[in-house]
């Protein structure tokens, strides 16, 4: 059976300290991120300017379980719709309309389905902005064209055996462009 | 040359991005128009539309001081322009959803160079379109009563079983979520132009709009499964919308609306004027941003053929309500039909038959499909097309059961004011939105170029 797991609501983690490589094309960034999975640096990540396919198979990291959220959200929404459109006409204020029953609930059904679109739209979004992150606009950027046209390898410094010279060969032996030691301290 | 592209260049698959683009000169292209200095052209015409919009809302408030008598509403037309209005611009809106939603989850790459104008399209017509519901229950102020709220009143209720109250639902729902499915896109879009910025002020004002998005691939694999999410959800919210849009119709129990083929006619009609109005904007936006490698021929080819085929579905509509008049043997409902085309709105049915069934033919024509002043042309007419088969519907309220309570309906100077406003305020909205947002999506883009893939494949 397909059941939600903990880890596929990896959160995004800060890039405070840590070694940043620059690549200058997908393949480049696909193999450096199969190296460091093969590595193990813990709770690495990539910074892509738009999602390149594969990546995510690459990096070890697991679909997105975003979808379960947005089913829950559905049925919420969908309870809400039902109950409150019931109790209100049903019972807190009762109205009889051309003597139809004061169930009738097909004319339920469209404020329903709007309440379960809506619900399950917002709540899958608002855990998204909660797992990448956002909104925070005191953010650093580490480099600005990793939004452009080149990509990002970041191994933070958390990872275990984390070694900074170490990591900086290890980056610099797959072909990274630049490599650059990023320090708390150095923030602009 | 990738196997990708040989494969594509051996079915003769045109590109989606031509010019031979490497991913910086798409980012340089398209954020372009956000960076420099804007045009006199662009100047000029942000005045006169906003020129329009301020008197629009000049208007709108000496409409409110008076009262709606201004208008050319009586009984029994108590249904005029501003309805008429409604149910164009929220048409106009339903086919940047359909290209952000159903041509996402057909994994259709053509979408990508105009999805992002399409929306934010679709955001600007809801809005105009709600401004339009909301102004025509007279007091706006009070507009909040159609909510269900706790009050003070003792246990009142909205009366969920109206269509009205469907309405306020289904937009307020087709808003919300078309907004944050735009905004959503945008984040990365803006990150881009933030992380491109010279000046403090652009810097400080994108920072805060770009949400700090710095495109880790962990939060890239969550937004690309949301997309897909809300590009589910949207699909059924697209048809909802102008379904009970047209309910607002149906439900009735006047001859020429209470049919059950309301809602797919409503729906059909309303991707067609939608897809003309894309096709309006993207043959200017290409044009005067020049992005022709971005918005190519190709792009504008099938959307033109989107517009043929709903053109026709339009027309079938047409005549099947006729054909289903007659079958019923119901006499009111002829007669209902018969005053449509040969009563004293005759004519803004002909106009509707020959803007909405008779132009968009000429796509059937390659040349035509791939020429730029037809399909401008094309694409003014069937949207004039589209404001009168509202029109029309509208005016079935002029002759009902009883020939004693006929009435006609003539717009005044105030009713014209008003659907002049609706263009200033959308064209407003627009203008503005190209300067500060990128016009066409950076990173969507970049995933259909020939260069984006990776090793997996």
């Amino acid at each position: 059976m397909y059941l939600p797991k903990l880890e596929q609501f990896h959160k995004y983690k800060e890039m405070d300290e840590g070694v940043l490589g620059i690549f200058e094309t997908p393949e480049a960034i696909m193999h450096a991120a199969e190296k460091a999975k093969e590595k193990d640096y813990k709770g690495f990540d990539c910074i892509l300017p738009y999602p390149v396919h594969g990546i995510d198979e690459a990096m070890g990291t697991p679909r997105s379980g975003l979808p379960w959220i947005t089913f829950f959200a559905g049925i919420f929404g969908c309870t809400i719709g039902i109950l409150f459109q019931y109790l209100t006409h049903a019972y807190d204020w009762p109205l009889n309309i051309s003597g139809k029953s004061l169930n009738a609930w097909f004319a339920y059904v469209p404020i329903i389905f709007e309440l379960t679109v809506f619900s399950a739209g917002i709540y899958t979004v608002a855990t998204l902005c909660f797992l990448s992150g956002i909104p925070k606009a005191t953010r650093r950027i580490l480099h600005p064209d990793l939004t452009s046209h080149r990509f990002g390898l970041w191994i933070p410094k958390s990872a275990k055996g984390y070694n900074e010279s170490e990591v900086v060969s290890f980056v610099k032996g797959l072909g990274g462009s630049e490599v650059t030691v990023v320090k708390p301290e150095n923030q602009k | 040359m990738s196997l990708a592209q040989a494969v594509r260049d051996k079915l003769d698959i045109p590109d989606l991005v031509t010019g031979g683009k490497s991913l910086k000169d798409v980012t340089v292209d398209i954020a372009k128009p956000n960076e420099d200095f804007p045009t006199k052209l662009w100047w000029n015409t942000f005045l006169l539309v906003l020129t329009i919009t301020l008197i629009d809302v000049a208007i709108i408030g000496y409409l409110f001081y008076e009262g709606l008598y201004l208008l050319g509403i009586n009984n029994p037309v108590g249904w005029g322009f501003f309805v008429v209005n409604f149910v164009f611009w929220i048409g106009i809106g339903h086919a940047g959803t359909l290209i952000s939603a159903v041509l996402f989850l057909f994994r259709q790459g053509w979408r990508t160079g105009i999805n992002r104008a399409a929306e934010a399209m679709t955001i600007f017509a809801v809005l105009v379109a709600a401004s339009n519901l909301i102004l025509h229950v007279g007091r706006p102020w009070l507009g909040f009563w159609l909510f269900p709220y706790p009050n003070e009143r003792g246990p009142l209720w909205v009366n969920f079983r109206s269509p009205l109250i469907w309405d306020t639902f289904a937009v307020s729902t087709y808003l919300s979520i078309s907004m944050v499915f735009w905004y959503l896109g945008l984040i990365p879009d803006l990150a881009t132009l933030r992380d491109r910025a010279t000046e403090t002020w652009r810097k400080n004002l994108y920072n805060v709009l770009a949400f700090g998005w710095v495109g880790s691939a962990r939060a890239w694999s969550h937004l690309e499964i949301v997309s897909m999410i809300l590009a589910a959800l949207s699909t059924p919210l697209v048809l909802s919308v102008h379904t009970i849009v047209s309910f607002d119709f149906a439900v009735s129990i006047l001859p020429g609306w209470h049919t059950t083929i309301f809602p797919p006619y409503f729906v059909a009609g309303a991707i067609f004027s939608g897809f003309a109005m894309v096709v309006t904007l993207m043959v200017i936006a290409r044009e005067v941003f020049n992005l022709k490698n971005y918005i190519t021929m190709k792009h504008l080819d099938n959307m033109n053929k989107i517009m043929m085929v709903t053109g026709l579905i339009v027309g079938l509509a047409y005549g099947t309500e006729f054909f289903i008049a007659w079958y019923s043997g119901n006499e009111y409902e002829v007669f209902a039909f018969w005053n449509r085309a040969f009563g004293p709105y005759g004519w803004a049915y002909f106009i509707m038959i020959s803007c909405n069934v008779l132009s968009p033919q000429v796509f059937w024509f390659r040349k035509l499909r791939y020429n730029i002043p037809v399909m401008f042309v094309a694409s003014l007419v069937v949207n004039v097309g589209m404001w009168f088969e509202r029109f029309v519907i509208m005016m079935t309220l002029n002759r009902d059961f009883l020939p004693s309570s006929w009435a006609m309906y003539t717009p005044t100077l105030f009713d014209y004011a008003m659907l002049i406003g609706t263009f200033g305020i959308f064209f407003t909205l627009f203008l503005l939105w190209c300067r500060i947002m990128p016009v066409i999506a950076i990173a969507e883009v970049k995933t259909v170029m020939p260069q984006k893939e990776g090793a997996h494949h």
